[in-house]
């Protein structure tokens, strides 16, 4: 790693997850932070567990085909809660703004927080604003954090997966980057492709009122789907196999990707989940997420990190983390 | 990239060993060109647009991605939108690609012209594929039996381009990018190989015909003509590259800021040379997966994901 801070740190891939073990963890560890989920859980002597994440969001552009910043600082951060099994409670809400960013901007950004909030069944009960000097910032950053309660009983975590669970998403992969590649003008095609973002807390909840099966729930945001899905091998121990067939892609993606040699698996999410848990709760995600919901891969066998596709052409390739930010390639 | 992408490798017997040649443009662009950019990209009154993969080949521990003033294309033809909404700044295309990118670039170049636009200029950095294959097969040493031959640049070239292949004793297949067009090839060239038959087939005639696109043809050597040129890893290939005629010098970078390229050596150890000619594999190198990776690429083969480094390291690895 140099020693300076890269846009590719960013990323959510290796890199982003080195510098998290090796200066994050190393200093600040704790057995709550160490286990590396999306949200934390904290035990304590009542009935429910709580459970916290943070989020920062610094989306460029903040509006976009599907949603806009305020729209994903709710939906990330409630998502984020919802992996852990928890009902979300409420959020905090902090600003940075640049100076000279237009007001009305920020008031659509606030009225896309609200009817999103609203949407998730949570509230914004404190908040921040801070204004920087013009040049040091972009428009508008917001960080927000969320509380949330876990039911005792519900023990859903990326450590969790089990030798012969499936591994299901609850939609199609990618919409998201591709909107944000055509907002930000990377991408000039003639496509209608608008990002998945969405709060999904509230579809958990219905989840597990059905089920108490469910070991793993993890949102594949930046570093895509195989990026997740190699965390998860290694935090809990395991080799997943998936196939590359049955990995729901919209066409319109598909193409995008081919053309401009992107591999879809790396594409950021906003919208969908990755569930991995018995076979038999397959029928209760389909119920809830509807038939979108895809089983695409299987948990082999629990002794070692190990992501690997069945491809289409019937070949296998080995998978790691999104190593560098996917760029479009000449040719 | 797409041997890799959909696991070929993994389908064949162990005897047939697929390596990525300096089939990706970006791959073979020497530290002295990206150097030139980057001495470009300082200037404040230029704006460089280039395709997506160039920004992340190093010369010197440099690259395009530390720099604000760079406008990822994918389109060459936006480069002239840029000129025409900047017009206080000099818009400089990053010109790499083979026949299949180069008349795109040439038309772009043509259109610049014809529309009078004056702060606009290409610095050429295009080669042509049949010096690099004939380089490599002419080294007494490579172990190569066979050559999957690029089917885009057919596309633009006509199968008959490749014909002078005929002569070595190699067989050849024009192919496509879809992994049962790559299985089909290497399945007929195996048989080839062991009937110890020399030949170039067409194996993609859906997209490539005997003559190719000869307006595109044309039109690349309407603006461009033959030059020598560096390829990163292999060294100077006499006649492989192509430079802007002096019809056009006014849209060539070189002339307009008036760069000289310096010879920057290339990093010790890097086997990338090997590795496109098919003697070494990725794993004998030193700095492979360790001091070279994707995220800090040394040489050419780990530089563009269509790499063969990169393409090793990112799915057949771990």
């Amino acid at each position: 790693m140099n020693n300076k801070i890269s846009l590719n740190l960013g990323s959510g891939g290796r890199e982003m997850h080195k510098f998290i073990s090796e200066y994050i963890v190393k200093k600040l560890g704790n057995s709550v932070l160490n286990r590396l989920d999306d949200a934390a859980v904290l035990e304590n002597r009542s009935d429910l567990k709580i459970a916290i994440t943070t989020d920062s969001y610094v989306v460029s552009p903040i509006f976009f085909s599907g949603g806009d910043i305020g729209k994903l600082c709710v939906c990330g951060t409630v998502n984020d809660l919802a992996t852990s099994g928890a009902k979300p409670y409420a959020l905090t809400l902090a600003f940075i703004l640049e100076e000279g960013t237009s007001l009305d901007d920020i008031k659509i950004v606030i009225d896309s927080i609200a009817r999103t909030a609203k949407e998730a069944g949570v509230k914004i009960v404190t908040g921040d604003t801070k204004v920087v000097e013009k040049s040091k910032g972009d428009g508008i950053y917001i960080n927000t954090c969320g509380i949330g309660f876990i039911k005792k009983g519900i023990n859903i975590s990326t450590h969790n997966a089990k030798t012969g669970d499936i591994v299901m998403v609850t939609g199609s992969i990618g919409n998201h980057e591709v909107a944000m590649l055509k907002a930000r003008e990377m991408i000039n095609f003639d496509i209608d492709v608008k990002s998945d973002v969405a709060p999904l807390n509230k579809k958990v909840e219905s989840l597990l009122a059905l089920t108490n099966k469910i070991h793993v729930i993890k949102d594949p945001t930046r570093g895509g789907l195989a990026s997740a899905l190699y965390e998860i091998c290694g935090n809990s121990k395991c080799e997943i196999r998936l196939f590359e067939k049955d990995i729901p892609v919209e066409k319109q993606v598909l193409s995008v990707c081919e053309l401009i040699g992107y591999d879809p698996l790396y594409l950021a999410n906003e919208g969908c989940y990755i569930i991995i848990c018995p076979k038999e709760a397959e029928r209760h995600i389909k119920k809830v997420f509807g038939a979108k919901a895809k089983i695409i891969g299987r948990v082999l066998s629990n002794n070692r990190q190990e992501l690997a596709v069945e491809t289409k052409a019937g070949g296998m390739r080995k998978m790691g983390m999104l190593e560098t930010m996917q760029l479009p390639r000449i040719c | 990239m797409s041997i890799a992408r959909s696991g070929i490798r993994s389908m064949l017997s162990k005897n047939v060993n697929i390596i990525s040649g300096p089939g990706c443009p970006v791959c073979v662009t020497p530290s002295s060109d990206i150097n030139s950019v980057l001495e470009l990209v300082k200037r404040h009154d230029v704006i460089i647009a280039t395709f997506g993969d160039m920004v992340r080949v190093p010369s010197g521990g440099d690259s395009l991605q530390n720099y604000k003033n760079v406008k990822i294309v994918y389109n060459p033809l936006e480069s002239l939108t840029l000129a025409k909404s900047n017009r206080d700044k000099e818009i400089v295309f990053i010109g790499v690609g083979f026949e299949t990118t180069t008349p795109l670039i040439a038309s772009v170049i043509k259109k610049a012209k014809a529309d009078g636009i004056k702060n606009f200029s290409v610095l050429c950095m295009h080669k042509t594929v049949p010096a690099a294959i004939k380089a490599i097969l002419d080294d007494k040493t490579s172990k190569i039996d066979g050559l999957i031959l690029p089917g885009h640049v057919s596309a633009v070239t006509g199968s008959k381009y490749f014909d002078f292949i005929k002569s070595y004793k190699v067989t050849a297949a024009i192919t496509g990018f879809e992994a049962k067009e790559i299985l089909g090839s290497i399945s007929i060239m195996v048989d080839n190989i062991e009937a110890e038959k020399h030949s170039v087939i067409n194996n993609y005639r859906s997209v490539v015909t005997e003559n190719g696109n000869t307006v595109a043809m044309k039109t690349m050597y309407d603006i461009f003509k033959d030059t020598d040129s560096d390829w990163r890893g292999i060294g100077n290939i006499k006649l492989s590259g192509l430079r802007i005629r002096r019809e056009y010098e006014e849209f060539d970078s070189l002339k307009r800021f008036n760069i000289k390229q310096k010879n920057i050596k290339e990093a010790k150890g890097c086997l990338c040379g090997n590795i496109l000619m098919g003697k070494n594999d990725p794993v004998d190198c030193g700095h492979y997966g360790k001091t070279c990776t994707p995220s800090n690429p040394i040489g050419p083969c780990m530089v563009s994901s269509e790499g063969t480094c990169a393409a090793f390291y990112k799915y057949m690895r771990r």
